[in-house]
């Protein structure tokens, strides 16, 4: 095989990787977006938050601590100890279900039957706050995130593969990073979970009752405050797992937030209200940004994945406004 | 007025009628400065047809709202098998046993008929979230007995060719035997059905009479339900409330009310001075 068609193909696996990742940020936005209307700004936030968190727990910070110090003169950072991953994850996810909770309760059980405009403004101030939150509650450096993921090129895989270059001296097998195959393995996972829980539960039943209509939800005995917690608790998971993989691969830093802004043109694709459109959308999103920026990157000077992703999104806009997977738009006149 | 009964009686049709299962004591609702309801107090007794008849814009939803929890009146109290009612929200009056229909219909638009009809089991369900992921015997368990007792429903109200069918792909007559489906499927003390046969056909009409007849019969189960049709009114139901302009002006047996002066007055119209 020649090196171009070789090159091309490492690129499609990194780019089928890359679009898992923007995948799963997708999947928290369509999660509440299905069950509450609500287009979740600070989604990405919450991933951002959850990971700091994560990291906070396992290196034993002291939460708030230039509050702290500030205000009483003292000069805490850490407890000295250090906390096995699985607890601290498990202590995360307890913070995302209680702060899923104080979402509900303090800001959109107010907002109930509100224009969607009005709930859009009010997950961006949730953004913010959430942001300053964590700055106040974790500090502001870039932390290292360990919980024990593989990282690093697969030599297995590089040693394995090599007879596919059909005699091809140059080629030494395909380079792929342990961390996104772990990825593409979580987030396969968590879409099955995902799947399982709408279908076969009846909390999943419910939520689906809710997000399809609210006064036939209550007519039945479903309470509207709990599947909303329960939303954004799932919500809260799915940011601590795409949290973990992306604080993993580029550390926990705040311009992971950002990632919300990639997750954008994923739901354009897929449907603001299908999963396997988040996945799908992650996917071509993913390929087609790296094998752009690969086939036609070099003639127009590189730097194409920075807005590939958005003009493609365009494109949908113009031409399926639903998405591949999302609900008809029908107007009746 | 409305003294509690406790006795029962035995109807010529041979149903019995047991003892006051809900009360409206002095049931007054305004919107702002309109009042809906005005100070109307009656009874609804366990295994009757109970029909709430009335011109349009004389409350009769607004009641059954009100009955359901989505409204709360400014004055007036609900007594629900022998106590008073604190207030309560939609979703906590339905798990007490009081399941509803809409006059518009709310169904779950997206989901299959079956999957709707489950819905309606959410009361009967017990096992929490994690116990049905760990302790998957007890939950599937549970699950197979509510499939039987839907399965159940679903035969008797003859849906069964359309199961597995999103109801988004119903029409309309269908539709509302489905949300009949969803509400007894509850096995509800009281069910309050909300103009039942609004925009049917003949047909559609004699096949939910009969329905709801034979839900009663056989089940046993106690029903309110509001109808424009005097007709299916008189020939559905055991007692009847009749409302106008937000007034009880009737209550008694159909042939009562038929004969009653006010009742006549506001169904064929007289001069309001």
């Amino acid at each position: 095989m020649s090196d171009n068609i070789i090159f091309g193909i490492e690129v499609l696996m990194n780019g089928l990787m890359a679009g898992v990742l923007y995948a799963l940020v997708a999947l928290g936005f369509v999660l509440i977006y299905k069950a509450s209307g609500i287009f979740n700004y600070a989604q990405g936030v919450m991933a951002l938050f959850s990971a700091l968190t994560l990291v906070g727990i396992m290196q034993g910070q002291v939460p708030f601590a230039h509050l702290i110090n500030a205000a009483l003169g003292t000069d805490l950072h850490h407890f000295g100890w250090h906390v096995p991953a699985v607890l601290a994850i498990l202590l995360t996810m307890a913070i995302m279900v209680l702060l899923a909770f104080c979402v509900q309760k303090f800001v959109f059980r107010h907002l109930v039957n509100q224009e969607p405009i009005i709930l859009f403004m009010a997950t961006i101030g949730l953004a913010y706050f959430l942001e300053g939150f964590g700055d106040l509650m974790w500090g502001s450096e870039i932390k290292k995130m360990s919980v024990g993921l593989p990282q690093g090129g697969s030599f297995w895989i590089e040693e394995n593969t090599q007879w596919m270059g059909l005699g091809n001296e140059n080629f030494f097998g395909f380079f792929l990073d342990k961390l996104d195959l772990v990825a593409t393995v979580i987030a396969i996972v968590l879409v099955v979970v995902l799947v399982l829980f709408s279908q076969y539960t009846k909390q999943g039943r419910a939520m689906r009752a809710v997000a399809d209509d609210h006064q036939a939800a209550l007519s039945v005995g479903i309470s509207l405050n709990f599947i909303w917690v329960m939303v954004w608790s799932v919500a809260g998971f799915v940011a601590l797992v795409a949290g973990i993989v992306w604080g993993t691969k580029s550390g926990v830093q705040f311009s992971l937030s950002l990632i919300a802004l990639k997750a954008l043109p994923v739901l354009m694709l897929g449907g603001f209200t299908s999963i396997p459109g988040a996945i799908v959308g992650g996917l071509i999103i993913g390929v087609g940004e790296k094998l752009f920026e690969f086939s036609i990157g070099p003639m127009v000077g590189g730097a194409t994945e920075n807005w590939f992703a958005y003009v493609l999104a365009l494109l949908f806009l113009v031409f399926r406004p639903q998405g591949l997977f999302g609900e008809k738009i029908i107007e009746r006149v | 007025m409305n003294d509690v009964s406790t006795d029962s009686y035995v109807t010529a049709d041979g149903r019995t009628i047991g003892p006051t299962v809900m009360e409206m004591r002095n049931i007054t609702l305004r919107f702002g400065g309109v009042k809906a309801i005005t100070d109307i107090s009656f009874d609804i007794r366990e295994g009757e047809i109970r029909a709430i008849i009335g011109p349009n814009g004389a409350g009769k939803s607004s009641m059954l709202n009100v009955i359901s929890g989505f409204y709360v009146p400014q004055e007036g109290e609900v007594w629900y098998k022998g106590k008073k009612r604190p207030q309560m929200k939609p979703y906590e009056v339905a798990r007490q046993g009081i399941a509803r229909t809409f006059q518009n219909i709310a169904l779950f638009e997206g989901m299959s008929v079956l999957d709707n009809v489950m819905t309606g089991r959410i009361r009967q369900m017990k096992t929490g979230l994690f116990a049905q992921a760990i302790w998957k015997g007890k939950a599937e368990a549970e699950e197979m007995a509510n499939r039987e007792a839907v399965e159940r429903i679903i035969d008797f109200l003859e849906i069964q060719h359309i199961r597995k069918t999103p109801v988004s792909r119903l029409p309309y007559g269908l539709k509302k035997r489905v949300e009949l489906a969803r509400a007894l499927a509850a096995e509800p003390s009281i069910l309050l059905l909300d103009e039942p046969m609004a925009g049917m056909n003949v047909e559609e009409k004699e096949d939910m009479s009969r329905f709801i007849l034979d839900a009663n019969d056989e089940f046993g189960t106690t029903i309110a339900l509001i109808e424009h049709d005097m007709g299916v009114v008189m020939d559905l139901s055991d007692r009847v409330v009749v409302m106008d302009y937000g007034k009880k002006i009737g209550d008694g047996t159909p042939d009562e009310v038929i004969n009653n002066q006010a009742v006549i007055d506001a169904y064929l119209g007289v001069a309001h001075d």
